[in-house]
């Protein structure tokens, strides 16, 4: 097991790295300077808080928005436009339509997905909630209204299925991806429901199926069998996305509406199921994801007890296991969709939070993993910002 | 009409009665999230259903419809009943 690395001397400067960590029980911000060495800690914030997801602007490098909801109270967004040192409550909420007279409407258990919108929108911001649904702020996460006709709409509602069909804590919309050439042209995905696509704003949405497998015995061409659990965007080639799905690794090159299967090529013992997918900030055929347990009844643990990122350099041809400084044996903690990451540094530091609430960095493209903390609660998102004024 | 808050809602009004009046409990609960903005949402949710664990008692008797009249009540209690871990 590796050491923890010092958390006591982070340093200031333009530099600095900040962790973004949302847990089943709060939120920790993990600052550091360029050499991301040395990590001070500050938190937790919302203690006692589901904290499904914590994400800063980064149009603004200020604003931070927090999906929190507890065990008991209905659900929220924290706002903070001064990096987390006070938080105001979301006036209005994700929250669906009143439905009409005589119908059962549905209700926002918690919102899962933040994503800032384009960089040409400030304020907008879009997120995704369990059971399904898509919102939209436009004035900086205050008040959130439905986006789309998608969260009322029959033939998505039908596609959506019911908390009886979705993930163990509820099924999920998210993956909310804007084209950095187009504000229009979006990406979104439903746990289950499939990989959708609008070139129209939102008003209109297709599905994105093609090529990927879904459970024996199911028909693919339907979208409720399919169960996509992480969808990326190439930021160096926005006509490139990556997908972490419920059976298996792909790779998408638009215009091409197929999904290649580029899981096939990971080692069989290890296989290609899991949760996260991370793309290089700066290459397109460089990805990582977080194998796990798929098989019988899905253990959701790390293969055999034994850790490790998976890297691929060639777009998915081939992939090599990047476990050095990770456990060797009996871990059995995995990493949810949202808890791994990449910073824009170069090279490439890599992060991701564990089931059992240990935060691992790697500054070297992977090669070598170093633990920042453990003893957090579960952890359900990592994310990083770099030059964050005032961060650290 | 006093109002005990449970504590998981106190963040909102930083004290453990707060006052509100209203013919009905959904009248009461209205007026008290004018006072506390956002309290509302976190016990009722956007299909009017009062959501799992938050209970509501007017003078010791419980209240499950939001629409209940509340004409000479003195206090409501709300619950909000902890469970999991």
């Amino acid at each position: 097991m590796a050491s923890e690395i010092d958390t006591g001397a982070a340093q200031r400067g333009p530099g600095s790295v900040l962790l973004l960590v949302a847990t089943r029980k709060g939120a920790w911000l993990y600052h550091s300077d360029a050499t991301r060495q040395h990590w001070r800690v500050e938190g937790p914030h919302f203690l006692g808080h589901i904290i499904n997801h914590l994400v800063l602007d980064p149009r603004d490098g200020r604003t931070l928005l927090a999906a929190a909801k507890t065990g008991h109270l209905g659900p929220t967004v924290f706002r903070s436009t001064d990096l987390g040192r006070s938080w105001q409550e979301a006036a209005r909420p994700p929250a669906f339509a009143p439905a009409p007279e005589g119908q059962v409407g549905r209700s926002v258990d918690h919102t899962f997905w933040l994503t800032p919108g384009h960089a040409d929108q400030p304020g907008v911001w879009y997120a995704g909630t369990s059971p399904q649904g898509l919102f939209r702020s436009e004035d900086g996460g205050v008040s959130w209204a439905p986006f789309s006709p998608i969260n009322d709409d029959p033939q998505y509602r039908k596609w959506m299925g019911t908390v009886q069909d979705g993930t163990p804590d509820g099924p999920k919309l998210h993956s909310i991806i804007v084209d950095p050439r187009d504000a229009d042209h979006l990406y979104f995905a439903m746990s289950g429901g499939g990989v959708h696509e609008s070139g129209d704003g939102g008003r209109s949405f297709q599905a994105l199926l093609g090529g990927i497998d879904v459970v024996e015995g199911f028909d693919g061409s339907d979208p409720t069998f399919h169960d996509p659990h992480c969808v990326r965007l190439c930021p160096t080639n926005p006509d490139r996305l990556y997908q972490q799905n419920h059976c298996g690794i792909y790779r998408l090159d638009r215009p091409s509406d197929t999904w290649q299967r580029i899981g096939r090529a990971m080692p069989a013992e290890v296989g290609d199921i899991g949760f996260p997918m991370v793309v290089h900030p700066r290459d397109a055929n460089a990805v990582w994801v977080f194998p796990m347990d798929g098989t019988s009844v899905w253990p959701r643990t790390s293969p055999d007890g034994k850790p490790a990122v998976y890297g691929t350099r060639d777009g998915g041809e081939s992939w090599q296991r990047l476990d050095a400084g990770l456990p060797a044996e009996q871990a059995w903690w995995t990493v949810k969709r949202q808890a791994m990451t990449a910073d824009s540094a170069d090279p490439v530091g890599l992060y991701f939070g564990t089931t059992s609430g240990e935060l691992w960095m790697s500054g070297d493209e992977g090669r070598q993993w170093t633990r920042i903390a453990a003893h957090l609660p579960e952890i359900y998102a990592v994310e990083v910002a770099m030059g964050v004024e005032g961060a650290s | 009409m006093k109002v005990l808050i449970p504590s998981a809602l106190r963040s909102y009004t930083e004290q453990a009665y707060a006052e509100a009046g209203g013919d009905t409990l959904a009248a009461v609960l209205a007026e008290l999230d004018r006072s506390y903005p956002g309290i509302r949402f976190r016990m009722i949710d956007e299909q009017n259903r009062i959501r799992p664990h938050i209970r509501f008692f007017v003078d010791g008797e419980q209240v499950f419809d939001l629409a209940r009249r509340l004409d000479g009540v003195q206090e409501l209690v709300i619950v909000q009943a902890l469970s999991g871990g």
